[in-house]
């Protein structure tokens, strides 16, 4: 009884697990931890959001007005820039007046914004510490930049890599899709015996090659074709991603589509051709309409698997967090952002819940992908029967 | 009724090239598959040698071998086997023999679908934060085993239960007219028939599970030791991930290109291997159960 139950149990572990690692992000402040972003008294900027702050400290604003402030320009302060205000003398030999001076020198430059550790904003601090707007849902779900290092504030705008991974993978199953219906139509409906007995083996091993496999041989063989072909500055592009996913892709559409055309009635078949239809006329009339949703099934299925695919991805796709304007532009997909960023993460950081949020992105959308299927293949079931 | 010929004739041509056109496909397709086998084989067989599958690695791999790799898939393989194998059979027995036709029996299956459906990487980020972080077994081939294991679960228990719902009903009611129990009858009469098959199940996920990258990047892999693991705690190296790493990010890309052939060859003859060893365990044990 505990042991059949252990793959809800699994299921439910999952998901408690992901959202417990990765809601914490909401709410919390951009700003790296343990340090503030301060703005002199007078300034009338009360809040920024975190996409403001990366645009100001990359120079792309540089004036207060242009976030709602005077028309005073903006005068970016690191702590590392100290030395050009104070000499030596005036931070002291163990630096034990930094605290007053970075006080001095905010109460002093109207346009300043200054980047501090909080060990140097003490109790008389004669500055006003800025609120960053926490980070939001609307931020998370729709937000176009995706800036998880960025400092000081760092942006998790997922659309670009969401946008990424649909696109990656719808490209790959209008690749797979005619591929693997042929190829299935024939194996059920056209071979011979023996044929079907050779090439089922051998669809089974496509689905066995490791997905790293895969990527090894597109970044070889497919990346550079795709570089030479459109003569495109890099090879790593969606398209190699969509290739390499397309051929994963494949095992799955032929096999669920090819168990759905097999339970075509005989007495169907039969009465077509007795109607005087040819094999053809049978197969594109009568089996794959009453198949049709067994392939429906197959082929959402295949994208779960394109969706979920990591390390063929990761390799081939050049994983550039944009949103993909063409097939020949580097995206990336959810799953190997993960895969590439969770490596170098400080565990429970916000970048570290960023990425657990991603995971759970990726966990619905393929659960929503497997009850669909399930739905589908249930009401055949139920349909057979009558 | 008479049918003109041209029509009869049209319609025959169409449906010549509509069948050769479905052949081309389906053999292009097994045409991708003998491409990047292949090449793969071609270009990785100058890298194999004794010493390339019993040596350490050496100069930032570009020489050497990858045997930690070899014995850290191996292990976690064996590792994964023994947590999903025995409760994976337990639970596939259960819902065949012991779960009525139902809104339970539905559900199981359900979820079960639904853990087969699940991204690897996500089982990567489950594994790090419930076994690494949470249970504080750290960056460990018992992390990655358990993360493996997981994943493997679905594939061990469809296969039980497929292969127990293959076997005749009059077996089981043959044995209970004997007077033997339901427990004495699983274990009797049900089990042994439905074991090549399996078996066969436990051999497909070893093939599964030995060439996963995703699920052991956070919970077990590394990309380099000195020595071979002492314990259970300890992380190794492992195929998939060497591949990985070698190839999009060592510190001499070029030069461990013969190292990633090699590596990329070994993961495809153990996928060879395990097909082979499945479909030729299916052929003749499916052929003496029939016989008796």
């Amino acid at each position: 009884m505990l042991s059949s139950s252990i793959t809800s149990i699994t299921v439910l572990l999952i998901i408690i697990f992901l959202f417990r690692e990765g809601l914490g992000l909401f709410g919390k402040s951009p700003v790296e931890h343990g340090s503030y972003l301060a703005v002199n008294k007078a300034n009338p900027v009360k809040e920024l959001s975190a996409d403001q702050v990366k645009r100001i400290f990359d120079q792309e604003i540089t004036n207060w007005k242009e976030v709602g402030g005077n028309n005073d320009s903006i005068i970016l302060f690191r702590i590392d820039d100290i030395e050009n205000y104070f000499t030596e003398e005036q931070l002291g030999d163990t630096f034990q007046y930094v605290p007053q001076c970075v006080s001095k020198l905010v109460d002093s430059i109207p346009g300043v914004f200054a980047f501090v550790l909080d060990k140097y904003i003490e109790k008389d601090f004669q500055g006003r510490v800025l609120d960053i707007d926490g980070i939001s849902a609307k931020d998370f779900f729709a937000g176009k930049e995706w800036f998880p290092t960025a400092h000081p504030a760092a942006v998790f705008g997922t659309l670009p890599i969401i946008l990424g991974t649909i696109w990656v993978s719808l490209f790959a199953i209008l690749l797979a899709l005619p591929l693997g219906l042929a190829a299935a139509v024939y194996m059920a409906e056209i071979a011979s015996d023996r044929v079907r007995r050779i090439l089922k083996p051998l669809i089974e091993l496509l689905a066995g090659i490791p997905s790293v496999v895969y990527g090894f041989f597109g970044l070889i063989v497919i990346v550079p074709e795709i570089q030479k072909l459109f003569d495109l500055p890099v090879g790593e592009t969606a398209l190699a991603g969509s290739i390499v996913l397309g051929i994963m892709a494949l095992p799955t559409i032929i096999t669920v589509s090819e168990d759905a055309i097999r339970t075509t009635p005989r007495a169907m078949k039969e009465a077509s051709l007795a109607l005087g239809a040819t094999r053809w006329q049978t197969i594109v009339r009568v089996i794959i309409p009453y198949s049709i949703s067994g392939i429906t099934a197959g082929a959402i299925l295949g994208v779960g698997r394109a969706i979920g695919e990591t390390m063929a991805v990761l390799m081939v796709t050049g994983n550039a967090a944009v949103i993909p304007h063409s097939i020949l532009e580097p995206v990336r997909t959810i799953p190997a952002t993960i895969a590439a960023e969770l490596g170098e993460v400080e565990q429970g950081g916000l970048h570290y819940q960023s990425l657990f949020m991603l995971g759970c992105i990726l966990f619905f959308l393929t659960l929503i992908i497997n009850l669909t299927v399930e739905y589908i293949s249930s009401k055949r079931k139920l349909g057979k029967s009558h | 009724m008479k049918v003109s010929p041209d029509i009869a004739r049209i319609k025959r041509l169409k449906q010549s090239i509509a069948f050769a056109v479905f052949r081309l496909t389906s053999y292009l397709i097994v045409a991708v598959l003998f491409v990047i086998l292949a090449f793969i084989i071609v270009r990785g067989a100058s890298a194999i040698s004794w010493e390339f599958l019993t040596a350490m690695p050496a100069e930032g791999m570009t020489q050497g071998g990858i045997y930690p790799a070899i014995i850290g898939t191996l292990l976690l393989v064996l590792g994964s086997m023994l947590f999903a194998f025995p409760i994976g059979v337990l639970s596939g027995i259960y819902i065949n023999e012991y779960t009525k036709d139902g809104v339970l029996k539905r559900f199981i299956k359900l979820m079960t679908n639904n853990l087969a459906g699940i991204p690897s990487i996500v089982f990567g980020l489950f594994g790090m934060s419930l076994f690494v972080n949470t249970l504080d077994f750290g960056d460990s081939i018992l992390a990655g085993s358990l993360t493996l294991g997981l994943l493997a679960l679905p594939v061990v228990i469809r296969t039980t239960e497929e292969s127990l719902k293959a076997v005749d009903n009059n077996f089981r009611h043959g044995s209970y007219a004997l007077g033997a129990t339901k427990l004495q009858t699983i274990r009797r009469v049900v089990l042994p028939i439905s074991l090549p098959n399996i078996l066969t199940g436990l051999i497909l996920s070893i093939g599964r599970v030995s060439g996963e990258t995703a699920p052991i990047l956070f919970t077990v892999a590394v990309y380099s030791i000195s020595h071979l693991p002492h314990s259970i705690y300890d992380q190794v190296m492992a195929l998939p991930y060497h591949l990985y790493v070698i190839t999009t990010s060592g510190t001499n890309i070029e030069e461990s290109r013969p190292m990633a052939y090699g590596t990329a060859l070994v993961l495809i003859v153990i996928v060879l291997l395990v097909n082979l060893l499945a479909n030729a365990f299916r052929r003749y044990f499916g052929n003496k159960v029939k016989m008796n």
